[in-house]
Order: C-alpha cells, then sequence, then structure tokens
C-alpha cells in the first residue's frame, strides 16, 4: 500500500509543532501501526533526519504507553483496540493519515508524539490503592465476593491508564480514568475502609491537575481501548456526593433538606 | 572464587522460617537511616519498593517508563500459582515445590523452590487484601484453572490480564508509598551502570531519558529488578524496551552470571508473519485446557483446516504424552512443535505454525462458555491475524519469552558482590532449567514481598557500610565512563540501522541457540556473533544528540550490550553438552527426541566471570544436592 503520513512533529515541549507530510510506498496490510511508523523512522534514519518520537513498548495492547489521534481519533478507527493492535488492513492504498499527540492540558506535549501522563500516576497516589502493608493478611478466601461484583470490580480494573479517554474528550475529562480506579474499590469489600476519603482525594487530584469535567459527551466510552463503560463515571459521582454528604458540615445537610 | 549459596541447613520445610529468624533485623527506628535502590518496577521492583517503604527505608526506585504502571510484567496472562489446594485436587506446598523442580529439570536449588512454594499461598492473601479482582465463583469464593506441567487447578486468575491486575496491585501499593515519602519515584531513568567501591555495590549511573542527563545515585543496597533479556533475539514476546543493560553492566562489574543459554520458548506464540514483524505476541497458555493441538497426518497438505478430516489430523501432544495431553509442559511442546514442524507438518502460509483448534470445546461446552473464558485473547488473535478463533483453528508456534538465565544470587537474593542484590527474572533462581507457566509472577511477587524484605535487613544490620555521596571519586570515573560510552555511539555514522543489526543478531541465536543447538551450531553462533558486533561498531547509524529525548541511542545502547551477552550465552550452550529443561542439545537425546539429562557431569549451576569482551570467560560451579528429592526422568507420558 502506499500512504501519505501527516505527522505531527515537535522538537520539545516548548517549541511550536507542525504536521509534516512523508509519503511510505511499501505498507504492508499485515503490519501493526506502529511497525508501519517503524518502518517510516528506518527510512529516517538512514537518511540522517530524527526519527518521529512514540510512546511503544508492549505491542500487545496491555502497557498503556501507546497513543495517537490517528485521523482524529484516539487509538484510530477500530473500536476497543490500542495503537499497537491497530494494523494497517484497516487502511487503503493511497490514503492520507494524519497522526497527532493526545491533546490535553493535563498531558503536555514531550516530542512529537509523546507526551506526559505522570498526572495519572498523582492522581492514583492521591488514595487509589487499598492501605494494607505487606503480610499478616488474612486468608485470601476470608473474604468472599459475590461473582457479580467481582467481575463489575475486574470491568473496572481492566483500565490500562492509555490516556485515551482524555484525549479524545472535548473537555479534556479523566472521568473515564478516575471512575474506573474509584469503581474498583468501591464495589469490593476491600475497599470500603477508604472508600470516602479516596473519592475525595482522587476526584480532587483530577481537578488539581487540569482535568476538565464531564458533560456526558462519551467520546472516552468510544474510545476506550478496554471498553470501560460510562457507568463508572455515574458511579464516581455517586461516590463523590456520598462522600461530600459525610464530609459536609450537619447545618449544611440539613438546609439542603 | 568460591560460590556460597548460604543455603541453611536442616529439614527442607523448616529452612526459610529457621533462616529468617536467624537473619539480623534492623530496628524499626533505624531503617531511616538506610538508603535503598530499587531498579525496575515490575513485579519484583514494585512489591519490593513498596514493602521497603512500609518498612521504614529511604528507597529510590527507577524506572525507563514513563510509569511504573507499564512494567511488562503488566503483559503476563495466565495466572498466578499457589499452592492453597482451595479445589481440594492434593494440592500442597510440596507438590508445588515437587512440580516446580521437576518442571525446571533438577537445575535449580531445593531450598530456593520450596521457600518459593511456601510464600505462594502468602501471595494470593496479600494481592486479594490489595483489592486484586481475581476470578471468583458463584459462592464468592476464589476459583482456578490448570496449567501446563500440573496435573492440579492451582493457578489463581484475572481473565487474561493476571499480570496488569498484580502489576496494579503493586503499583498502587507503591504510589501509596510515594505518596508518604518513603519512595521516591524516578521515571524515564534508565540505570547504565553499577558504581563498585571497595568491592561493595553502592550506586548506580543513570540517563535521565528527557535530558540525557548523566547522574550517579548512592545508598547502602542496590536491588536489581529489571526482567529478563530474551529481546536478545530480537523477535520475542518481551516488551520493546526490555534490555540486559542493568545485569550486564552488573555481571561487568563483577556479578556471575548464571545458566545464559537457558531462555523458555513459549509454545503458544502467533507466528510471524514477515521480515519487517518487530514483535511476537503470546497467546495465553491457558488456553491449552481447551484448545487441541494438532497438525496434518500428511505432509505439505495445505488444505482448508475444516476440510481435514479426524482421520488426517495429528493430535500429536495427545498422542505422544497422553497422561498431560495438551497440557504438556511449555519446553515440551515446543520442541514437539518444532519437530512436527521440522517433519514437514507445518501448516499455514509459512509451514511454521502448528493449530491450536477449540472446535471441540465450542462444541461441548458452547460459545458463550469459552467466549467467557478467553474471548479476550480470541478477539486480539483475530485483531493480528484477520482470522476468527471461533471459525477457524488458532495458528501458533513456539517464541522465545522468559529467560531462567541471569545474574547468580545466593538464598539472601544477593549476588557475588556484596549490597548487590537481584531479584525476579533478572536473577537465575528458582526455575532451573524450565520455567513452569504461571511461576514468574508467582517468582517476582514472592521475591518483592515475601523474600527480600527480611534478606536485606540481615545485610543492612550485618555490614559496616561508610556513607557514600554522588560525588564519589568512585561515581565519577563511572559517570566518565558512561559519557564516553554515549560518545562512541553517537559517533556511528554508517549506514545500517541499530534495529537492523539487532535482527540479525536475534536471528543468530534463534537459529543456533535456540529451541535446540549443538556443537557445530554453536561454532558458528560464535564467529558471526562477532562479526555482528564488529559490523555495529563500524557501520550502525545513529543520529541525534545525547542532551535530548533520543530513542535511538536508547536503542542503540541496549543493543550493545546485547551483542555482548549473546557470546555469553552461546559459551553457556557450548559448555553444556547434556540436554536439561529447555536447553536440547541435540548430540543428547533419545531417538524419538527426548531429552537425555546428565546428571553425573552436569548437576550444577554455570556461574560465569567476566573477563572481557572477546575473551573467553571464566567458569563457576555451584553443585547442586538433591537431599529431598530425587532427580529422575522428567516423563509427561
Amino acid at each position: 500500500m502506499k500512504l501519505t503520513l501527516k505527522v505531527w512533529r515537535q522538537s520539545g515541549p516548548k517549541e511550536k509543532g507542525r504536521l509534516v507530510a512523508y509519503v511510505l510506498d511499501d505498507v504492508s496490510p499485515d503490519q501493526s501501526f506502529l511497525e508501519m511508523l517503524d518502518d517510516l523512522n528506518r527510512v529516517l534514519v538512514l537518511k540522517g533526519e530524527e526519527p518521529v518520537v512514540f510512546e511503544h513498548d508492549c505491542r500487545e495492547g496491555i502497557c498503556g504507553c501507546c497513543g495517537l489521534m490517528i485521523n482524529g481519533q484516539a487509538h484510530g478507527p477500530v473500536r476497543g483496540t490500542t495503537v499497537c493492535q491497530l494494523h494497517m488492513r484497516n487502511f487503503k492504498d493511497g490514503d492520507t493519515i494524519v497522526i497527532e499527540p493526545w491533546r490535553a492540558k493535563g498531558f503536555p506535549v514531550i516530542k512529537d508524539l509523546m507526551v506526559d501522563r505522570s498526572a495519572f500516576d498523582r492522581i492514583i497516589e492521591a488514595g487509589g490503592y487499598v492501605s494494607v502493608n505487606t503480610g499478616g493478611i488474612p486468608d485470601a478466601n476470608a473474604i468472599p465476593i459475590r461473582k457479580e461484583d467481582a467481575d463489575l470490580a475486574m470491568d473496572a480494573a481492566a483500565c490500562i491508564g492509555c490516556g485515551a479517554c482524555v484525549a479524545s474528550c472535548p473537555n479534556a475529562s479523566a472521568m473515564l480514568f478516575v471512575g474506573a480506579k474509584i469503581s474498583q474499590y468501591a464495589l469490593l469489600p476491600q475497599g470500603q475502609v477508604e472508600r470516602v476519603a479516596r473519592a475525595l482525594n482522587m476526584v480532587a487530584a483530577m481537578d488539581r491537575e487540569g482535568f476538565g469535567n464531564c458533560s456526558n459527551v462519551a467520546e472516552c466510552e468510544a474510545s476506550c481501548p478496554k471498553l470501560i463503560t460510562l457507568s463508572n463515571i455515574q458511579r464516581m459521582y455517586r461516590e463523590h456526593v456520598k462522600a461530600s454528604w459525610k464530609y459536609a458540615p450537619r447545618e449544611a445537610r440539613e438546609a439542603a433538606g | 572464587m568460591k560460590l556460597d549459596s548460604k543455603v541453611p541447613g536442616g529439614p527442607l520445610e523448616t529452612k526459610w522460617q529457621r533462616h529468617r529468624f536467624e537473619l539480623k533485623r534492623v530496628n524499626p527506628a533505624n531503617r531511616r537511616k538506610f538508603d535503598i535502590i530499587v531498579v525496575g518496577t515490575g513485579l519484583a521492583g514494585a512489591s519490593a519498593a513498596a514493602s521497603f517503604g512500609e518498612l521504614g527505608y529511604n528507597v529510590h526506585v527507577f524506572t525507563y517508563h514513563d510509569s511504573p504502571r507499564r512494567a511488562h510484567s503488566i503483559a503476563a496472562q495466565g495466572g498466578i500459582n499457589a499452592a492453597k489446594n482451595y479445589q481440594n485436587d492434593g494440592d500442597s506446598v510440596w507438590l508445588l515445590f515437587y512440580d516446580t523442580i521437576k518442571g525446571g529439570d533438577y537445575r535449580a536449588r531445593e531450598a530456593n523452590v520450596h521457600r518459593l512454594a511456601e510464600v505462594s499461598v502468602d501471595i494470593i492473601d496479600q494481592c486479594v487484601a490489595q483489592g486484586v479482582p481475581f476470578a471468583r465463583d458463584y459462592g464468592g469464593l476464589l476459583a482456578n484453572r490448570s496449567f501446563g506441567g500440573a496435573q492440579v487447578s492451582r493457578t489463581f486468575y484475572a481473565r487474561g490480564q493476571t499480570g496488569q491486575q498484580l502489576l496494579l496491585g503493586a503499583y498502587s501499593a507503591l504510589m501509596r508509598q510515594v505518596h508518604t515519602g518513603k519512595v521516591k519515584l524516578h521515571t524515564r531513568h534508565e540505570m547504565l551502570d553499577l558504581v563498585v567501591i571497595d568491592g561493595v555495590a553502592r550506586g548506580i549511573v543513570t540517563r535521565n531519558l528527557l535530558t540525557g542527563a548523566i547522574e550517579a545515585h548512592t545508598a547502602d543496597a542496590v536491588v536489581l529488578a529489571t526482567g529478563g533479556y530474551a529481546r536478545a533475539y530480537y523477535l520475542s514476546t518481551m516488551a520493546m524496551a526490555s534490555s540486559c543493560t542493568s545485569v550486564w553492566r552488573a555481571h561487568k562489574r563483577g556479578a556471575l552470571f548464571g545458566n545464559a543459554s537457558w531462555g523458555q520458548i513459549h509454545p503458544t506464540c502467533i507466528p510471524r508473519h514477515g521480515d519487517r514483524q518487530s514483535k511476537l505476541t503470546l497467546m495465553s497458555e491457558s488456553l491449552r485446557n481447551d484448545g487441541r493441538v494438532w497438525v496434518t497426518k500428511a505432509k505439505g497438505d495445505k488444505r482448508h483446516p475444516r476440510e481435514i478430516t479426524e482421520e488426517e489430523r495429528d493430535y500429536y501432544l495427545e498422542r505422544i504424552y497422553p497422561s498431560f495431553g495438551n497440557l504438556a509442559p511449555r519446553d515440551v511442546s515446543s520442541r514437539a512443535a518444532k519437530r512436527v514442524c521440522d517433519d514437514g507438518h507445518g501448516v499455514g502460509p509459512t509451514g511454521q505454525a502448528v493449530y491450536l483448534d477449540f472446535a471441540d470445546a465450542i462444541r461441548r461446552d458452547g460459545r458463550a462458555v469459552i467466549e467467557a473464558k478467553y474471548g479476550n485473547l480470541f478477539d486480539m488473535y483475530k485483531m493480528i491475524t484477520d482470522e476468527d478463533p471461533y471459525e477457524l483453528p488458532m495458528r501458533i508456534y513456539p517464541a522465545p519469552h522468559y529467560t531462567m538465565g541471569g545474574l547468580w544470587v545466593d538464598y539472601n537474593l544477593m549476588s557475588n558482590v556484596p549490597g548487590l542484590f537481584v531479584i525476579g527474572e533478572a536473577n537465575y533462581s528458582d526455575h532451573g532449567a524450565n520455567r513452569l507457566g504461571a511461576s514468574a509472577l508467582m517468582q517476582g511477587l514472592a521475591d518483592g514481598y515475601f523474600v527480600i524484605p527480611y534478606t536485606i535487613a540481615g545485610y543492612l544490620a550485618g555490614t559496616k557500610l561508610p556513607k557514600v555521596k554522588p560525588d564519589h571519586d568512585a561515581c565519577r570515573a563511572v559517570i566518565a565512563e558512561t559519557k564516553a560510552h554515549i560518545d562512541r555511539l553517537l559517533a556511528l555514522k554508517g549506514n545500517k540501522t541499530v534495529e537492523e543489526i539487532h535482527r540479525d543478531l536475534g536471528q543468530v541465536l534463534w537459529d543456533y541457540c535456540g529451541m535446540s543447538r549443538n556443537a557445530e551450531g554453536l561454532n558458528i553462533a560464535k564467529k558471526r556473533i562477532s562479526e555482528i558486533r564488529a559490523e555495529f561498531w563500524e557501520n550502525a547509524k545513529v543520529v541525534g544528540r545525547n542532551g535530548d529525548l533520543n530513542p535511538v541511542l536508547e536503542s542503540a545502547l541496549r543493543v550493545a550490550e546485547f551483542l555482548e551477552l549473546a557470546d555469553l550465552m552461546v559459551e553457556d550452550a557450548a559448555s553444556r553438552t547434556e540436554s536439561c529443561g529447555c536447553h536440547l542439545r541435540e548430540e543428547s537425546q533419545t531417538p524419538d527426541g527426548e531429552a537425555i539429562r546428565d546428571d553425573e557431569n552436569f548437576s550444577y549451576v554455570s556461574a560465569w566471570e567476566w573477563n572481557g569482551v572477546g575473551k573467553a570467560p571464566t567458569l563457576h560451579k555451584e553443585e547442586l544436592k538433591f537431599e529431598f528429592v530425587t532427580p529422575s526422568v522428567r516423563s509427561y507420558k
């Protein structure tokens, strides 16, 4: 296949970026999108030019490193997949493909297609865990969990932290990511003790990092490579409202009826 | 050099308990006086760093990723073993120990393996308490499945994402400690060398991947948890950034390298499709619970798989290994696949593949059941191959996956360089010559949560260490060497990319030091590797500069090390003329291709000492004594 790529090139966080066109004329439909970019980079390096920087690692759809806007869609046109699992057979000979980095205030560009997603770590640091020290733990089967709850928690826990939800949201909201983590623990007995503080702290951390709010556009759900659903955002809202209520002064609660 | 394994005496069942008691402890108030460096944030590194933080040490943890959550442990699919006997099928700590020792073909230390089996039960408790969403039965209790090499269901799993869920558990414990300030997280930092002062490991030198800054970091102990080196083969199931730099640099600074040639070839990978492929993708071994493996009885039969009748198929694993069938261990299954393909029975366009067929299972249990068990794996397969495994059998072929070799460590997981600990896949221990399925996650977390917190205390409490700062002369010297190495790489202006050279190296290793080896092939490999290394240093092309994010330089730094490690892999394979586990020496096999072990002459761990590039390394042997199990022929028939 012959393709024209319009790739975002930006040499540093403070530099000005622009789209640069490249033509590749020997793309195999069996290649993954990242292997196609490898080919582009091979050509660039042999010409003595700097390769296009993009983040990638496991190339099995699970590490969450890769993430590109492909023709304006996070991770490209196929639903429920990461860029590394997107294959070139989904494109046609002669296509022009526009490749850009995630765009969000919370994800500043580092170079070319690579962005800084450390904000996600700071949100987890604010409470995305169950506080247990190693050792001195009861037998695992001493905490029975309804299969339905365990499965729902697992659905939420499938999030790989790639950031597609943020990138595809017009508000650059991180609520699908945060909602998934809050949901996982809210659904499990182990998460109950810290449930209130977790909801308050993680939401506050998310706001601090400059992510926007949800306005029910649902692009996040549509672009999520792990098919995480909007219901996690609803659960996050419920958790947050309940937590705020619990912490609100009594007068405020009475005034609110 | 005398290798002291420090295995405690006495009955096997009480060795660890007694050793823990005898190890010195650091008083809680004194722990804040010690700094520990942890390199790598996979299961082993994250769990160790989190545990050190909980205990009160000052921890510095380094990862080349943007976040600890990206470590390659995340890609493990199938599960984690633990001898819980929740299924009442006769499992026990002893059986897990026995299966693991036998699976490793009697080339691992008994005491280490027993300890691993003992703490396996604690790992599950720990992870459940952290909120890891393991699969559950309708009664609310934990579900289990069986895995290759075992006849009991002892594998705990979280859909096909067990590695991800366990890593997120360890990562969340780590981030909790980052929040308390006990752990300082250094992301996008790659360790490029080890600092040894007066024979003791005291720090590391890192490169900041964003700015190129080369810095020294010092501590009272250094823990390497940097994973395996199967990327030496170029095409492997490993993540692209997986390297051998940290262990190789430590080796060059005096740490012995154990069993370098033992790499596991995983039987169920999606076959390669062409010459420009970057990566192979694993299909979880759990698929073998329901999938039946077959090839055509006739050679070169290229008909559509559904046109081939039952009588025309050879379910070779069920035929050759009736008691384990499709669940035969990984090395046995991989070699069987290679044999049938080499004999001309392979399927698919290249003939380098066998079928993994779910038609019987779908007929028996219904599509919904199979979908619930393996749906995400089936989707992944379809995405990559454009074939629907619900309709057509999957095509699979073995591929390099995990490395059993790594830095030599004693029972305390300390290398022969005092103060340098090595955990998880980065060390050579516990799996012997072959690793059973669902054991890697177990070892990573066992080392990090339940072994090293005690053994490192024993070291710190029993050693007098002067304080060392990053401006120490030794640190400056290593920084200068690292900078010179980088300058040399940046000066390479040839006309081949680093990836192309890496690909050449990988092909040589795969051809001659892969699933089976012989003396002649290993000699060819040795010659080719030195040619490829020479070509790298003459003809590689490295663009860009150091003071910037430079993926070409990162790659060159890693490949330069693989080119040296490859020599040792070949040397190690050549020195061991027996077959054992994943290491099949063609000179040592039965007429029907089963491995013949030679306990008389090879019941030892190879621990290699570095003597310089292109120079023969020195072999040290740690004799393996089997006091509690008798090595026997490993039969799965």
